[in-house]
């Protein structure tokens, strides 16, 4: 057996209620494992793009596309080319400072991660962080010898580069 | 564009699609509706005494006609209610329209609306979104048309299939202008039609040199009506034709290419041959579990064709060779141009000749079957005392496989039965349906005593709807297919599965104003088929038969089609 790895799947849906609830229902009825799911607008008021990253096999994968374009509120289905996605995830992480020379030794990590610092109190601070899910699970390695208070994850976003796109037309 | 309310708009989007009946019960959330088809005259509706009988109703309905079928319920338990019949037409691929009523989406004065828990609230779709093609719950009076278009639409094309539309109380009631158009408004809905060529030329090279084709067809082909192009295609390869349960009708049982229907209680010769072909060609079946037995010996020197309106139907069970995505009728037409150009006619009939042999050895239908009534001899017998173009129905357990082994279809629509989901309790609103949609036609229910029991007060509904049909029950006074699995792999451990004393169903079926017969003999069986043929009310025919009565042979679980056990 082929072993699974994690595919990211690009969806563009009608931006109407319950969409979400019959792509993710689809996922719990047909046994599918959803990694990280995420919604958002697109270049066009009417459309949503959902975001899926899914640990699957090839033949698996295949029924998750195929499902998902089964579905009326699915337009347009499919895998991004593992080789040319632009995959990011934002994390926000609230990190414990127990002194000032720590303070100065996680700032100096955020900007080796291109991060930013959005919130300082006497004893934490807020890291933003944007980048590929490895980039972001490097930087919390790190991050957990101070002690990580809080962690929010968007989970993936991506798109094709260059000329590859799943998108609708006028 | 004209004003009107909701509910009157909802009753002329149905005219406009052609319903002429609608299988339904009333409530306080689904009243405006029916209010507005008070003295119609071009829409029937037929009042059951239960919601799920109401769905069962339209299902039949709609596989004998092809028609879509409608039905509609309450809000709250009246729509959970239909739910089970909808999760049938659903695995089934019956084309279908749940219309049910709803709480208002809002309401001035009154926490009577959606997301309060309202009094009869259900969230119907939530409930029904996994077991839908689609669902709507329209917010406005002017898009209910379009709404109406799109749910048929969608309901009847591609792979057939229920469809609900959840009516908001004050979206029935308000009035508001509006416009009757053909518009349908479903952009990511893409249904299959014509396959690609380069799969029909695949498709026809394999073909072209088979030596031992076989033909599984399946429910796709009763839905696409592709009977004809079947029978051509298995005419031009000298190839027998297996059904699949659902398949059963979509090749005349009596040709002497049939070889009837594979699965766990398949015809032996079905199995049997599925397992000598060397190209099988699989049209409109999802191989279910209950078809294929174990996929390690399924047509294991075959190479696999697939035609199928579903993409996902694709590698979802089976690994096929080729793969024909489109309309059953025109891939078949297609695969027959193709095919016909290549033939290799260098048969020797050596296949023809071992489809004959393979049918005479194992086939159930062609022994002899004994004077003494049983199952068996009851439907072979039921079998000539009906016309060919009888529906005849089933419910679910021994008397839905006995009716697979030993009656046999003619026609495509004639044999209507719960496949995919396996619902008790089906068969009897499904023959009433049946009946409602092709009154001048036979209709009989072959139920058990235990499914009967589950919706057999829909007999106050074909009395009172002066709908006839004939139920026949064989009465064995156990839930018979579980009890002959605790008897086979449960080591003979009974629990749950003696009804005891079963109710008296001629009394009760008099009790209904129905006719009654209870039969001992193939003699009396016979004149209570005449009888009831001729009769204009519901005829009960009580059948009591062993208790101890297997239905074999039988695969069992976990084993492939060739490892069929028991004496038959």
């Amino acid at each position: 057996m082929e072993k699974p790895t994690n595919r990211v799947v690009s969806a563009i849906v009608e931006n109407k209620p319950g969409v979400l609830h019959s792509v993710a229902n689809l996922f719990r009825r047909r046994n599918f494992n959803i990694e990280s799911i995420t919604v958002g607008a697109t270049e066009r008021k009417d459309l949503a793009r959902i975001t899926i990253t899914v640990n699957a096999d090839e033949k698996t994968l295949d029924q998750v596309v195929k499902q998902l374009a089964k579905l009326v509120d699915v337009v347009k289905v499919a895998e991004l080319d593992p080789n040319n996605i632009v995959p990011r995830e934002l994390a926000l992480i609230k990190v414990n400072v127990p002194s000032v020379k720590e303070r100065a030794d996680i700032i100096s990590c955020v900007h080796v991660f291109r991060g930013r610092v959005v919130d300082v109190s006497p004893d934490s601070l807020m890291v933003e962080i944007t980048g590929t899910s490895d980039k972001i699970d490097a930087f919390l390695n790190l991050m957990r010898t101070s002690g990580v208070i809080e962690l929010a994850r968007t989970g993936i976003t991506a798109l094709s580069r260059g000329s590859q796109s799943i998108s609708v037309g006028d | 564009m004209t004003k009107m309310s909701g509910a009157k708009a909802l009753i002329q989007s149905l005219e406009n699609q052609k319903v002429d009946t609608i299988f339904g019960i009333l409530g306080g959330a689904i009243l405006p509706v029916y209010d507005a088809l008070c003295g119609n005259q071009n829409i029937r509706h037929i009042l059951m005494r239960h919601e799920q009988g109401a769905a069962h109703a339209a299902e039949g309905y709609a596989r004998a006609s092809g028609r879509v079928g409608v039905c509609m319920a309450t809000s709250g338990p009246g729509a959970t209610n239909l739910v089970t019949g909808i999760a049938n037409a659903y695995m089934d691929s019956s084309p279908m329209i749940a219309l049910t009523g709803q709480v208002p989406s809002r309401s001035e004065n009154s926490s009577y609306m959606i997301g309060r828990d309202a009094f009869q609230e259900a969230d119907i779709i939530g409930i029904t979104t996994p077991i839908t093609k689609a669902n709507y719950q329209p917010r406005t009076i002017a898009e209910i048309p379009t709404i109406v278009n799109t749910a048929f639409h969608i309901a009847r094309t591609g792979r057939p299939g229920p469809v609900l539309i959840d009516l908001p109380k004050n979206v029935q009631a308000e009035t508001a202008e509006v416009e009757f158009t053909a518009k349908i408004d479903a952009r990511g809905y893409k249904p299959a039609t014509d396959p690609d060529l380069s799969s029909i030329s695949q498709a026809a090279a394999l073909l072209s040199k088979a030596e031992r084709p076989i033909i599984l067809a399946g429910g796709g082909v009763i839905s696409a009506s592709a009977s004809d192009e079947l029978a051509k295609t298995s005419d031009m390869l000298m190839a027998p034709v297996a059904t699949t349960f659902m398949g059963k009708g979509a090749f005349p049982e009596g040709h002497p290419m049939s070889v009837g229907s594979i699965g766990m209680h398949g015809n032996p010769a079905a199995n049997r041959l599925m397992g000598e072909a060397d190209v099988l060609l699989a049209v409109g079946t999802r191989f279910s579990d209950r078809a294929t037995a174990n996929l390690n010996s399924f047509a294991p020197n075959a190479k696999k064709i697939q035609i199928d309106v579903d993409a996902a139907e694709i590698g979802k069970n089976i690994d096929v060779d080729v793969a024909v995505i489109g309309d059953a009728k025109i891939s078949l037409q297609m695969l027959y141009a193709a095919t016909e150009k290549k033939l290799q006619k260098n048969g020797n009939g050596s296949w023809a000749k071992r489809v004959k042999e393979v049918k005479e050895k194992l086939s159930p239908l062609l022994k002899e079957s004994s004077k003494e009534l049983n199952p068996k001899s009851l439907l072979s017998e039921l079998r000539k005392l009906l016309p060919e173009n009888a529906i005849v129905t089933t419910e679910v357990g021994q008397n839905q496989m006995w009716s697979a082994l030993y009656f046999k279809a003619l026609q495509p629509r004639t044999f209507i039965s719960s496949g995919g989901l396996g619902t008790m309790g089906f068969g009897f609103p499904a023959s009433l349906g049946a009946k409602v949609a092709c009154p001048d036609r036979a209709v009989v229910d072959v139920a058990g005593d235990g499914s009967f029991q589950m919706t057999l007060h829909e007999l106050a509904c074909s009395v009172a709807e002066n709908i006839p049909v004939i139920v026949i029950v064989l009465n064995n006074s156990v839930l018979g297919m579980v009890a002959q699995w605790q008897r086979t792999l449960y080591n003979k451990r009974y629990i749950a599965v003696n009804l005891g004393k079963t109710p008296d169903f001629v009394k009760l079926a008099e009790a209904y104003g129905a006719q009654g017969i209870r039969v001992g003999s193939i003699p009396e069986f016979q004149a209570a088929i005449k009888k009831g043929l001729k009769s204009k009310v519901t005829t009960v025919i009580d059948v009591p038969i062993s208790s101890e009565e297997d239905v074999v042979p039988f695969v069992p679980p976990g084993c492939g089609l060739p490892q069929q056990v028991g004496d038959y």
